[in-house]
């Protein structure tokens, strides 16, 4: 994004933008003429802290969802970290290691991001159980870590859980348009890499259940995985995914396009998730 | 709904089945009183682009943005339209399954928006597809991975441009629902093309990248051979 046009952009609509921002004002001077030295993720977030102060705007509705998608980031750059290098992961083909190698690394930047924007309001990393068994180490995930089919099952759920927990935030940022698009750009991210462990689960063809195929997106509401201890809790990440209906529009068949179909019409669409809803998913994961 | 009849081709490309009426009261219910307020709140809201070109006009406020993705979305389906109808050479099973499936999700989208927008929506663009060899899966790929790299940067950069209102909560959900389907097909057509390329559009903290509409239609231009007015839009 351009940051000049946005301050240009409001000194229309509003010319006294500057000296509302009154003792800032020698800072955003030193923006507009910021090179690729300073740290390039700070300055938007510094930028839209100092806005929100000039419109005497509230950060911390901003700020909550900040750390709450911290939080998930927390897990995904750790659970990543942990298989990377794992005996299960040695068992996967060199491309497979290369994409799991990627995502972890787009994952710990998201961390990093997350953490240089919030500063000092940044949560501290929780501690994960990745067995899912809230602490105990004895979730139905345990012995994830030889378990190279179970890794991957657990990753697209993650970054399923992720997608959909990014666009039930997006309405609580509207109030910051700096930070909504930084949330957006994460959330596309997660994405790609949900399409991508789809693919490669799909490749791998293990703990897929029968009549299922798994695509790089979601049809109706298959998890595409049966992993017989997880299946009821990884099931949650994907109900409410097989919606055929958008605003009061019925998407199967629209346009008087047959082929259509309930399956087309639901993957079409990624479906939000609540605050509530995400909780439920990731507690388990939480010592 | 055929809103021109200028090019039968075009249009049998782009609406290859008539339009089925149906429902959409609840939908222009909303639609209806998010434009009254936009039309209002952007009244002296004005782009500094210089598209006003005297071609179709996307309108303005949240109408202005929902017109625009629709016609990102109007592109979009007629290319994977031509794609399924003409195979490229040498195209696999896989290949047709994942081709076919975007198609249809993108036709879901186009058809989604035009039902939505109703009586504000832009008419049927006419697309120029002369630069794309639709026999070459290089040209198609290369093609497929511009354009939903081009849609996912799109609606990243409009999110903020849609009201702060209860029905710009309505869209902005909506092209949530979206920007991550064809983020997931962007993924998927990088690693047809090159395994391990989902993401390579990453920069150094993890984003993946937002365009204004004006750097996205100079892109999406060279495809479309109808002239769109963006001067409306929020900015």
């Amino acid at each position: 994004m351009n940051l000049q046009n946005i301050i240009s952009e409001i000194e229309k609509t509003d010319p006294e933008v500057y000296d509302r921002l009154d003792t800032r004002r020698s800072a955003m001077k030193k923006f507009a003429n910021v090179s690729g030295k300073v740290a390039l993720a700070s300055i938007p977030f510094a930028l839209g802290s100092m806005f929100k102060t000039a419109y005497g705007q509230s950060t911390s509705t901003v700020n909550d969802v900040l750390n709450f998608a911290l939080t998930l980031e927390y897990l995904e750059a750790e659970f990543y970290n942990n298989i990377v290098g794992s005996a299960g992961y040695l068992t996967a083909s060199a491309p497979a290691q290369m994409a799991l190698t990627k995502i972890r690394d787009d994952e710990n930047k998201h961390v990093a991001f997350l953490k240089s924007v919030l500063g000092t309001a940044a949560i501290a990393k929780p501690t994960f159980d990745f067995t899912a068994g809230s602490g105990t180490g004895t979730g139905p995930f345990a012995g994830y870590l030889a378990n190279y089919a179970v890794q991957l099952a657990m990753a697209q759920t993650f970054e399923d859980t992720g997608v959909r927990a990014y666009k039930g935030q997006a309405t609580a940022l509207q109030s910051n348009r700096t930070v909504l698009t930084a949330a957006l750009e994460i959330h596309s991210v997660e994405a790609r890499h949900a399409a991508h462990i789809r693919q490669m689960r799909r490749a791998l063809n293990a703990a897929i259940p029968s009549g299922q195929v798994v695509k790089p997106w979601i049809t109706l509401n298959e998890s595409g995985i049966d992993f017989t201890p997880a299946n009821s809790a990884i099931q949650k990440s994907y109900n409410g995914e097989d919606v055929t209906s958008q605003a009061g529009a019925n998407v199967v068949g629209i346009g008087g396009n047959a082929y259509i179909d309930a399956a087309a019409a639901s993957a079409a669409f990624d479906e939000p998730l609540t605050t509530q809803e995400v909780l439920d998913i990731v507690t388990p994961f939480f010592g | 709904m055929l809103d021109t009849k200028k090019n039968e081709g075009q249009q049998r490309l782009i609406h290859e089945t008539a339009v089925k009426p149906f429902s959409r009261r609840k939908f222009l219910g909303i639609i209806g009183a998010g434009s009254a307020i936009m039309a209002t709140a952007s009244a002296c809201k004005k782009d500094d682009n210089n598209n006003n070109n005297g071609g179709v006009d996307l309108g303005s406020g949240d109408t202005g943005i929902l017109n625009y993705a629709y016609a990102l979305e109007q592109l979009e389906a007629a290319f994977y339209t031509q794609v399924i109808m003409t195979p490229y050479s040498g195209i696999s099973a896989l290949e047709t399954e994942y081709l076919t499936d975007i198609r249809n999700h993108e036709v879901a989208h186009r058809e989604f928006f035009k039902a939505a927008i109703g009586a504000s929506a832009i008419v049927a663009l006419e697309v120029d597809f002369s630069s794309i060899d639709f026999t070459s899966r290089d040209s198609v790929l290369g093609t497929a991975k511009a354009f939903e790299d081009l849609g996912v940067t799109a609606y990243n950069g409009a999110g903020q441009l849609i009201s702060a209102t209860t029905n710009g909560a309505v869209y902005l959900t909506l092209a949530g629902k979206i920007v991550s389907v064809e983020a997931r097909h962007a993924a998927l057509i990088a690693d047809l093309i090159s395994n391990g390329t989902f993401a390579n559009t990453v920069d150094g903290n993890g984003l993946d990248g937002a365009r204004t509409p004006s750097e996205v239609l100079a892109i999406a231009g060279t495809y479309i051979k109808t002239k769109i007015n963006a001067s409306n839009l929020p900015s």
